[in-house]
């Protein structure tokens, strides 16, 4: 794909300004970073960052069955969240393998907002469509309607509360969400939610306003540190908290039950049956592989396809890899066989021909309340 | 314009001849690329051992940023008869002066000609229409 057929948010001109440098990610041109990866990681982890997440695929679930339907569809439990609650969960095929993970905001059962990833928004659009059967169900996509903007980082109330009107946000609970006057903008939706391990927000919101929201935030953030953050950063702190980003840790090849990402699959007999459950359900019963994080004390970094050694015998690749600045070490993810998949268990990593010992240990790497 | 005392080659490495020898080292602009302008986003340079016989072409090393690996290339084809180990544990020095202190290595050449690679000018041109 050329570089003119990547699809741009409407703060595409904002970055490049900036300094950002612009990469394709998932079909869209987006900032992988405006000054050094591991700064902008330090900066969310002990201030505030702000993320352009505009390629993000947001659709609307609404009408009388779509709480059903979506159980029927999704990993997780839509009948038993909260009103105003998130619950994370996964889009799979019969055999258990994932078309997409998302974020599933409950307004009523009979609206449910939906955040997928960018790469995968048309596959879980027409997927859903497919599925519908008889249910009573519209689904419409939103993403190109809407902004998503992110703040993570400890300041991220700081930063952004002075721009909200007649809500205080310390109301809004961790992966619950509101809807607010921002910057003057009514009914935008914000929800404490976010891809790093920090504490923080994302907001969404007519897209047409999405410059004026930016420099309202940057402006507001500065006397907490508040930067714009990249990619490249938002990849590393994901990494650091353990979450999976499909296409690396979780495809259609790769479950989430050997993901550890149970909490996210409800087998709970009120669900009812829905795609893949049978298929992880065996899987959960006998797990051949297991996620695992690997560091490495030498100063290579485990990158993504690198083969990973047990002895002679091959036994799996690092599907992630990064400079890890919180832990300060390097940190890689990989499916283990389950017999080597425990904590302190050396491997090798081949680094282009040269061995490179790994020490294995479990997800994540950093956490905020678990310290 | 970079230093004209000095040949390209299209993978970013630049030979230089003092005396016999041909030093080898990276562009400002490979550095940039690699690190985007933060010299702590360069992680690691392998560099080969003395008395390696390299052939022109030939990968002879690899240098490493936060987000990539990229290999080294030699220009020439010959024997590596000095490393710049200081280098590998001063990463900030390729940052501060790829041109000079940056140096990676020194090649006693089989063939001293330097014909085949770029001259300033020429790189100059790779580097702009490719970006």
């Amino acid at each position: 794909m050329s570089d003119a057929d990547l699809k741009q948010t409407d703060l595409h001109e904002v970055h490049v300004s900036s300094g950002a440098k612009m990469v394709p990610f998932g079909g869209w041109s987006m900032p992988v970073q405006y000054a050094s990866i591991l700064d902008e990681a330090r900066r969310v982890r002990e201030h505030v960052g702000l993320f352009d997440l505009g390629h993000m695929g947001r659709l609307e679930v609404t009408g009388p069955d779509a709480t059903r339907f979506l159980d029927s569809v999704v990993t997780s439990f839509v009948g038993k969240i909260p009103v105003g609650a998130i619950r994370y969960g996964l889009l799979c095929a019969e055999d258990g393998g994932p078309l997409d993970d998302l974020l599933l905001y409950k307004s009523s059962d009979e609206n449910v907002f939906v955040v997928a990833n960018a790469s995968n928004c048309a596959t879980v659009l027409a997927w859903l469509n497919d599925h519908i059967g008889a249910h009573d169900v519209t689904i419409t996509d939103r993403s190109a309607e809407l902004a998503m903007l992110a703040l993570q980082g400890p300041k991220s109330q700081d930063a952004l509360q002075p721009l909200v009107e007649g809500k205080d946000l310390s109301d809004v609970g961790y992966y619950k969400f509101t809807f607010a006057t921002v910057c003057g903008i009514p009914d935008v939706r914000i929800s404490r939610t976010g891809y790093t391990g920090e504490d923080g927000f994302e907001l969404y919101f007519p897209c047409a306003e999405s410059v004026r929201v930016w420099n309202a935030l940057i402006e507001a953030g500065a006397e907490h540190g508040l930067a714009p953050i990249g990619l490249g950063a938002r990849d590393t702190l994901r990494l650091e908290a353990g979450m999976p980003l499909y296409g690396h840790e979780i495809d259609r090849e790769h479950n989430p039950v050997e993901a550890g990402l149970n909490f996210g699959i409800s087998f709970k007999e009120e669900k009812g049956d829905w795609i893949g459950r049978a298929a992880l359900a065996a899987v959960k019963e006998a797990p051949k592989r297991k996620l695992v994080g690997i560091t490495t004390e030498g100063k290579r970094v485990p990158r993504e396809g690198y083969l990973l050694f047990d002895g002679d015998r091959e036994v799996g690749h690092i599907c992630s890899g990064a400079v890890s600045p919180t832990i300060n070490t390097n940190i890689g993810s990989a499916y283990l066989p389950v017999e080597l998949a425990v904590a302190g268990q050396t491997i090798d990593m081949d680094i282009r021909g040269k061995r490179q010992q790994c020490v294995v240990c479990d997800l994540p790497f950093y956490s905020r309340t678990r310290k | 314009m970079r230093p004209d005392d000095r040949k390209y080659l299209d993978s970013h490495e630049w030979a230089k001849l003092e005396g016999d020898l041909i030093v080898v080292g990276i562009t400002d602009f490979a550095v940039e690329e690699l690190s985007n302008g933060n010299e702590g986003d360069l992680v690691y340079c392998d560099l080969p051992d003395i008395g390696r016989e390299v052939e022109q072409g030939e990968t002879f090393g690899e240098i490493e940023s936060v987000k990539a690996v990229s290999d080294l290339n030699a220009p020439v084809g010959g024997e590596i008869v000095e490393v710049n180990s200081d280098m590998m544990e001063h990463l900030e020095t390729l940052a501060d002066d790829p041109w000079k202190k940056g140096w990676l290595i020194k090649i006693k050449p089989t063939d001293a000609s330097m014909d085949h690679l770029l001259a300033a000018e020429a790189y100059e041109q790779h580097i702009t229409a490719d970006h």
